[in-house]
């Protein structure tokens, strides 16, 4: 509802930029790409880099290999005859440890990271740094991220779940409150690391908790909706629970370890709402699905007691309905608000994009999150009280 | 960076957010009122119905039995309201108005026993009529077994009566019941069979020759009327 007021209130301009965005001054720019093991997606994702509507000589592209035991040196090794372009070879640290080795190497007055599953827009970088020029307290600047070329029904259920995520991350950047610089193309000024250090291990979400340490630092963090970054989801469930649960686990770790700007006044609408907003997400969430499961348990306990006792008798359950026994409790009523809101967030997520909705992606995006995100979500509470740290893949 | 906090919006929000929770329990209280006139409403329907078939009941001596119909509509109709009153009861909750509704429905269950028992042994109507005791005041798998057995019997004989009577309801009438067939509260599910007490879980393939023994019965019951208007 928060989010919706935000809207009402900044639609009008939230617009996209038609045509070529054009800078007063192009500033130097690092984008390191830190590689384990993506043989398969790293070739378009250097490739769309190159192809940047940027200045080549104010950009800098860092291949790193973070001790890959495919043939991802091989290829980045290929790009090396550019000029803009720094192959790194280490051994595999995890995904700061490449980062890191980045910012290390960096001299130019930008930094930023891209994801090996990647691919940028061919104007992202140009309309990002446009923020930049436009506003000098601006610390990191997050793109647009849409689902790249999806196949299967978990792809779209995520690209819709993409596009709510553009409307939420837009509306969040308009409140000062961004809790997360994704992986795939956000942009810092290279102060932000010579002040605050480099990244963190962070439970392996490392891009939330420089946001996190950002906004302790009153580091303003903006979103930049027209600027498009595709990336490789999950195709599998196995894949995309692995990937929540590092997420969820990320959250619910990041915000322990700073507990200390929840509820203060002083680090704005990140400590009041963006963080407050996430824990009771996730105990809303698990409150619902324990409801449900436990009705779905009581319902096939019946069933087997049932069988056990009378044995089968086929009977359909619409066989003489009656809305009589309709539930209408009123949690009812605040699940049906609830999920009506959640629409109403992809539509916009649409919009913002400027993109056609297909209510078949919603329908699959309900379906399929609202079986596996109980799992996902009770994992990471679980993990996080055993102290267990999710892998990466 | 300044972080400017609007509390004028967190207010606003925090208004719509309350008028949408509010909305939400009155819509549910709304629902859950019309339910409980839906079910007084087929109460006074199946009470006047008694009623009128006490009337006719009354003035059957000087009518035929053929003119006794309506029955199996009133039985339906208490069927619909129990299977009402019982999800009434686990979705509504045991408010004072269900468990007013409860009694009610008791008392209506009595009212059509009698008379049904007067009517089939009068008119020689196929019925069975079983009586059945159980309990909500705690947690009783048997029961919800035995209301199984019975349900699905119900289903494959129309003309079995199943009567069903909560243990724990407070009125006089159904206290007069459980004290007529000593039923007790350490033996429940509890079953009344043709005058005869059966006591916990009966499985289907016990009840169901006991059911159609008494289809029997009646059958014997209504050969002997016939017999007696021949002598």
């Amino acid at each position: 509802m928060f989010l919706l007021v935000t809207f009402l209130e900044n639609r009008k301009t939230i617009k996209n930029r038609k045509g070529k965005v054009v800078l007063a001054r192009y500033p130097t720019v690092t984008v390191t790409v830190p590689c384990f093991n993506e043989e398969r997606t790293i070739y378009k994702t250097v490739r769309s880099l190159l192809d940047l509507n940027y200045p080549k000589e104010k950009l800098k592209i860092f291949l790193v290999d973070d001790g890959s035991t495919d043939g991802t040196l091989n290829i980045i090794q290929k790009f090396a005859k550019y000029s803009n372009v720094k192959v790194f070879h280490k051994e595999n640290g995890g995904k700061h440890t490449a980062l890191n080795l980045g910012l290390e190497n960096c001299d130019t007055e930008f930094s930023g990271c891209l994801d090996a599953d990647s691919y940028v827009d061919s104007d992202s970088l140009v309309r990002i740094m446009s923020y930049f020029e436009r506003d000098e307290s601006t610390m990191a600047v997050a793109p647009s991220i849409e689902v790249s070329n999806p196949k299967n029904i978990i792809e779209y259920a995520q690209k819709a779940e993409y596009y709510m995520s553009i409307y939420v991350k837009k509306m969040l950047g308009l409140i000062n409150a961004i809790h997360v610089t994704p992986g795939p193309l956000t942009i810092f000024r290279r102060k932000v690391f010579e002040e605050l250090g480099p990244y963190r291990s962070a439970h392996n979400t490392e891009d939330m908790e420089i946001a996190y340490r950002m906004q302790k630092n009153h580091m303003k963090i903006e979103q930049c909706h027209d600027a498009f970054v595709y990336t490789n989801t999950p195709s599998s469930v196995r894949r995309l629970y692995q990937q929540r649960l590092r997420w969820i686990y990320g959250f619910i770790n990041n915000t322990i370890d700073y507990r200390g700007v929840l509820f203060q006044k002083k680090y704005g609408n990140f400590s009041l709402f963006t963080v407050p907003a996430g824990i009771v997400s996730i105990i809303a969430a698990s409150y619902l699905f324990s409801r449900i499961a436990i009705r779905l348990w009581n319902f096939v306990e019946g069933k087997i007691v049932e069988l056990r006792t009378v044995g089968f008798e086929f009977s359909s359950p619409f066989y003489n309905f009656d809305p009589f026994f309709i539930n209408t409790k009123s949690v009812l009523f605040v699940i049906l608000i609830l999920y009506s809101l959640v629409i109403v967030s992809i539509v916009l997520g649409h919009k913002i994009a400027e993109k056609k909705v297909f209510p078949l992606h919603i329908l699959y995006f309900f379906s399929i999150y609202s079986v596996v995100a109980p799992f996902w979500l009770f994992s990471s509470i679980y993990n996080t009280i055993v102290a267990k740290r999710p892998s990466w893949r | 960076m300044k972080n400017n906090v609007d509390w004028k919006k967190y207010f606003i929000v925090f208004l719509i957010t309350l008028t949408l929770f509010l909305s939400a329990s009155y819509l549910s209280d709304y629902f859950s009122t019309k339910k409980i006139n839906q079910l007084k409403l087929i109460q006074d329907e199946i009470s006047l119905d008694i009623l009128s078939s006490e009337t006719q009941f009354a003035l059957l001596s000087e009518l035929s039995c053929k003119n006794v119909s309506g029955f199996s509509v009133l039985s339906d109709l208490l069927g619909e309201l129990g299977a009402k009153l019982e999800w009434g009861e686990s979705n509504l909750g045991k408010t004072e108005e269900v468990e007013y509704l409860r009694k009610y429905y008791s008392l209506l269950q009595i009212k059509d026993y009698l008379l049904m028992k007067q009517i089939s042994s009068r008119c020689g109507f196929k019925y069975a009529f079983v009586l059945y005791f159980y309990t909500t005041a705690e947690n009783c798998s048997e029961c919800e077994r035995q209301g199984l057995v019975l349900s699905r019997l119900k289903n494959k004989y129309p003309e079995l009566r199943v009567y069903s009577f909560d243990f724990s309801t407070d009125l006089s009438a159904v206290e007069a019941m459980l004290a007529i067939y000593k039923i007790e509260d350490t033996k429940l599910p509890a079953l009344v069979v043709e005058g005869d007490l059966y006591t916990g879980f009966q499985d289907i393939d016990k009840l169901e020759p006991l059911i159609q023994e008494t289809f029997g019965l009646e059958e014997e019951g209504e050969e002997e009327e016939v017999k007696e208007g021949i002598e």
